[in-house]
C-alpha cells in the first residue's frame, strides 16, 4: 500500500515569536523549527498502517531548505522516503500549498493521505480539505481512531458534547489526525542513522503551480498585548471566594 | 541546519552533523518526555526505575556505539558522548546503567570475547534481555584494582572463581556478571558469571546518599565453577583490559557529567531570571551573575574538550591520558556548578522540587567511581613528567 503523509516544518511552540520589521512574517533566525505536533500523529499512524498492511510510507513536505530535517526526522521514525517541494521564492498561502501538495501526490499515486488536523503555527487548518479537493477525493477530520478494513476506512470524530460521529469512507481518502489518534513513536538511535540514506527527492513549486498564485495576502501580524500581572487572594477559603466573586463582578464585569 | 537543543554559548552545533544534532535532540526529548517525570520518586525511593529499561533498549541506547552487526546502533563516538548527555541530564543513574550495560559488559565482550560469545550476548544485550554488571573493584583494592585478590583456578575445561566484588553497579538485577580474576599465573583475566550459577551471590548495598536511581552491589563469589569457552573472555590478559573499558566509560562519563551541570545551570539561570528579592530578578546582581557566567563558562569549555576528544576517538587517535582530562575536568566542573546553583536557588535549591541537590549528591559517586579525580591527575602528571606519583617504589619505601 502506498501511504502518503503531509508534512510542515513549524517552530517550535515554545519559541518566543519575533515579528519582522515589515511586519508581514516572523524573524527566523533564532527559531527551533519541529515537525507540526498534528503530523507527528499522522506519520505515526501511517507507520502503523504500513505495518500491518505492508508497502511503502512517503512524506511529502512543502517549505525551504530547512524542511529537509522535517522529513528526516520523519524517516528516522520509520517513513522510507521523502519528497520536498521546494518553496524559495513562492507566495505560499494555503491555497498553493495545497494544490503544490496535491500534484506532487497525483505523481505518486498514494491509496491514502494522512495529515495533522492543523499547523500549529498559522492554525488555518485548510491544506489537507484542499488536497482532497484538487485531487478529487474525500476528507475526514479531525479523527481520532482509525481502522481500515479491505478498501473501507472506519474513522471517528468527535463532536461537541462528547457525541462521536463514526464515518465510513472508501479509499482512497485524506486524514486528518486529532491528538488521542495514537502515541507518535520515539526515532531511535538505529533509525536515526538509516534515515541518512533515505532518499529525499526535490520538487520544483513553479512546476507543480503553473500559473495558480496565492490567493490570500498577509498584510501584517501583530503579537498579542503583554499579559497583565495575574492577582492573588489571601485568607481563608471561603472569604477569598467571596472576594473573588466580589471582583469578578464589580471590576472584572464578567458575571 | 538543525540545533542542538541544549547550552550551546560557543554555536558546539556548527561543528556537528545532521545527525549528531538528531541524536542529541530525539535524546533529549526522550529524557523531558520519559526521565524528568519519574526520577525524583526513583530517587526518594532509592530504586532505578526500571520500566525505563525496555524503552531505553528499544531505542538503541545499550551499546549504541558498536558495530549494527551485532544488534548495536553503530553511532559515532561523539552523537554517542550527545546522547549520553542528554541521559545524564535526567540523571546519573540513567546514564550509569548504558554506560556499565554498553562499555563495561558489551565492549568486553565485543573486543576479547569469541564470536560465538559476542553472537550470543550482545544483540541480547543490546535489547535488554540481559543486564549486565561489571566487577572490577573490591573491599580493599579500590584506586589499585592489580593488586585484586578475587582468584580463578583453572580445573580442566572449568575455572573456579573465588573473591569478592564490591561497589557493582546493577549487580544484583544483573543477569550476567563480567568479573575479573587472577588466574594461576596472576595474569588478570576476565570471566562471565550468571545469575543462580551456585556459589554467586549479588546483595545490594543500602544506605546510599547518592547515585540513588542506581542499583549498587556487592558480588561474593565462593567456589563458582564456569565453563572455559562459553564463559571466560579467551582474549582478556592482564590490567590493560578493563582498564580499556573503563577507558570508553570514562570517554562517556566526561559527556554524561556535562549533562548534570547544565540542567543546574540552566535550572539556575532560570531562576534567577524569576526570584526576586530588593525589587529586582537576583540575576540582575553581579555576583550572581558572576557564578552563572563561571558555570557557562566552564561547560563550554567542557562541551569543546568532550567534542574533540570523541573526535579522536573516532580517529583512533585518542590517549588514554587525554581521557583522564576529560573525565576529571568534566566531573570536577559538574561538582562546582551544582553547588553554585544550589547557592543561587538559596533554601528552594535543598528540595526536590529541583534537580539540584540529586545532580550534587550524584556526582559525588561519579567523582569518585571510574578512577577518583586525584588518581587521574596523577595519571596526566605521570604521562607529562615521566615520573608515577601513585606507585611509591620498593626502594623508596624503604
Ligand atoms: C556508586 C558507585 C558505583 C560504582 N560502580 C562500580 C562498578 O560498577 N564496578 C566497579 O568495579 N567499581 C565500581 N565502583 C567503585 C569505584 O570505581 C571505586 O570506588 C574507585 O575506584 C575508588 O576506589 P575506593 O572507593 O576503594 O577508594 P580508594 O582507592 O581507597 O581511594 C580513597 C582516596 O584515596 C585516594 N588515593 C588512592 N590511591 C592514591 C594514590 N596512589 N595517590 C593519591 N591518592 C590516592 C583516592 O583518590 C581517594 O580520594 C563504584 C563506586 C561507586 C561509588
Amino acid at each position: 500500500m502506498k501511504i502518503g503523509v503531509l508534512l510542515k516544518q513549524v517552530p517550535d511552540t515554545e519559541t518566543k515569536i519575533k515579528i519582522r520589521a515589515d511586519g508581514k512574517g516572523v524573524e527566523e533566525g533564532e527559531i527551533k523549527w519541529v515537525i507540526n505536533p498534528y503530523d507527528e500523529y499522522a506519520v505515526e499512524e501511517a507507520l502503523r498502517l504500513k505495518e500491518k498492511a505492508g508497502g511503502e510510507v512517503v512524506i511529502v513536505s512543502a517549505g525551504p531548505a530547512r524542511a529537509t530535517e522535517a522529513i528526516r526526522q520523519a524517516l528516522a521514525m520509520g517513513a522510507d522516503r521523502g519528497i520536498r517541494i521546494d518553496t524559495t521564492g513562492i507566495e505560499q498561502d494555503p491555497y498553493t500549498t495545497a494544490v503544490m501538495l496535491a500534484g506532487a501526490a497525483k505523481n505518486e499515486s498514494f491509496e491514502i493521505i494522512f495529515a495533522g488536523k492543523q499547523a500549529v503555527d498559522d492554525d488555518c487548518a485548510q491544506v489537507l480539505i484542499g488536497v482532497a479537493e484538487k485531487l478529487g477525493w474525500p476528507h475526514v477530520t479531525p479523527v481520532e481512531k482509525f481502522a481500515l478494513s479491505g478498501k473501507t476506512a472506519t474513522l471517528q470524530r468527535p463532536v461537541a458534547g462528547g457525541t462521536k460521529e463514526m464515518i465510513e469512507a472508501d479509499l482512497p481518502v485524506v486524514v486528518g489526525c486529532e491528538k488521542g489518534l495514537n502515541e507518535p513513536r520515539y526515532a531511535s538511535l538505529p533509525g536515526i542513522m538509516k534515515a541518512k540514506s533515505k532518499p529525499v527527492a526535490e520538487l520544483k513549486a513553479s512546476e507543480l503551480l503553473g500559473t495558480e498564485r496565492a490567493r490570500i495576502n498577509v498584510t501584517k501580524y501583530s503579537l498579542p498585548p503583554e499579559r497583565r500581572a495575574g492577582k492573588i487572594i489571601p485568607g481563608e477559603p471561603e472569604a477569598a471566594a467571596a472576594e473573588l466573586v466580589r471582583l469578578l463582578r464589580e471590576e472584572a464585569k464578567v458575571i | 541546519m538543525g540545533k542542538l537543543n541544549c547550552t550551546d554559548y560557543y554555536m558546539m552545533d556548527q561543528l556537528l552533523s545532521e545527525e549528531e544534532l538528531m541524536i542529541q535532540n530525539a535524546t533529549r526529548d526522550f529524557v523531558d518526555n520519559e526521565v524528568m517525570p519519574v526520577i525524583t520518586e526513583a530517587h526518594r525511593k532509592g530504586e532505578f526505575p526500571k520500566h525505563l529499561i525496555p524503552k531505553i533498549a528499544e531505542l538503541g541506547y545499550f551499546g549504541a556505539n558498536l558495530p549494527q552487526e551485532y544488534g548495536c546502533a553503530g553511532l559515532g563516538n561523539v552523537a554517542y558522548g550527545l546522547s549520553l548527555q542528554e541521559l545524564e541530564r535526567g540523571d546519573s543513574g540513567v546514564r550509569s546503567m548504558c554506560s556499565v550495560q554498553g562499555s563495561l559488559v558489551m565492549y568486553p565482550i565485543y573486543r576479547w570475547g569469541s564470536e560465538e560469545q559476542r553472537k550470543f550476548w550482545l544483540p541480547k544485550l543490546a535489547k535488554a534481555e540481559k543486564i549486565g554488571c561489571f566487577g572490577l573493584t573490591e573491599p580493599d583494592h579500590g584506586s589499585d584494582p592489580g593488586s585484586m585478590t578475587t582468584r580463578a583456578h583453572k580445573k580442566g575445561n572449568k575455572w573456579v572463581i573465588n573473591g569478592r566484588k564490591m561497589w557493582i553497579t546493577n549487580g544484583t538485577i544483573a543477569d550476567v556478571a563480567v568479573v575479573w580474576a587472577k588466574d594461576d599465573e596472576n595474569v588478570i583475566r576476565g570471566f562471565l558469571v550468571e545469575k543462580g550459577m551456585k556459589g554467586y551471590t549479588a546483595p545490594e548495598t543500602k544506605g546510599k546518599w547518592s547515585l540513588r536511581a542506581s542499583v549498587t552491589s556487592e558480588l561474593v563469589f565462593d567456589d563458582v565453577e564456569i565453563d572455559n569457552t562459553t564463559h571466560f573472555l579467551p582474549g582478556t590478559k592482564g590490567l590493560a583490559c578493563p582498564l580499556g573499558c573503563l577507558n570508553q566509560a570514562r570517554y562517556g562519563i566526561s559527556w554524561g557529567a556535562l549533562g548534570a551541570a547544565m540542567n543546574c545551570y540552566e535550572t539556575a539561570l532560570k531562576y534567577a531570571g524569576e526570584r526576586l528579592q530588593f525589587g529586582n530578578p537576583i540575576a540582575r546582581y553581579q555576583i550572581q551573575q558572576e557564578k552563572l557566567v563561571w558555570m557557562l563558562t566552564e561547560i563550554t569549555k567542557g562541551q569543546l574538550l568532550s567534542l574533540q576528544l570523541g573526535r579522536l576517538k573516532d580517529a583512533e587517535k585518542m590517549k588514554h591520558q587525554q581521557v583522564s582530562m576529560a573525565k576529571r575536568n568534566n566531573v570536577w566542573v559538574a561538582r562546582e556548578c551544582t553547588r553554585l546553583a544550589r547557592e543561587i536557588l538559596g533554601a528552594a535549591g535543598i528540595v526536590d522540587d529541583y534537580p539540584i541537590m540529586r545532580h550534587m549528591m550524584n556526582i559525588e559517586s561519579v567523582y569518585t567511581y571510574e578512577g577518583t579525580h586525584d588518581m587521574h591527575t596523577l595519571i596526566i602528571g605521570a604521562d607529562i613528567t615521566g615520573l608515577e606519583a601513585y606507585r611509591v617504589s620498593e626502594d623508596k619505601k624503604k
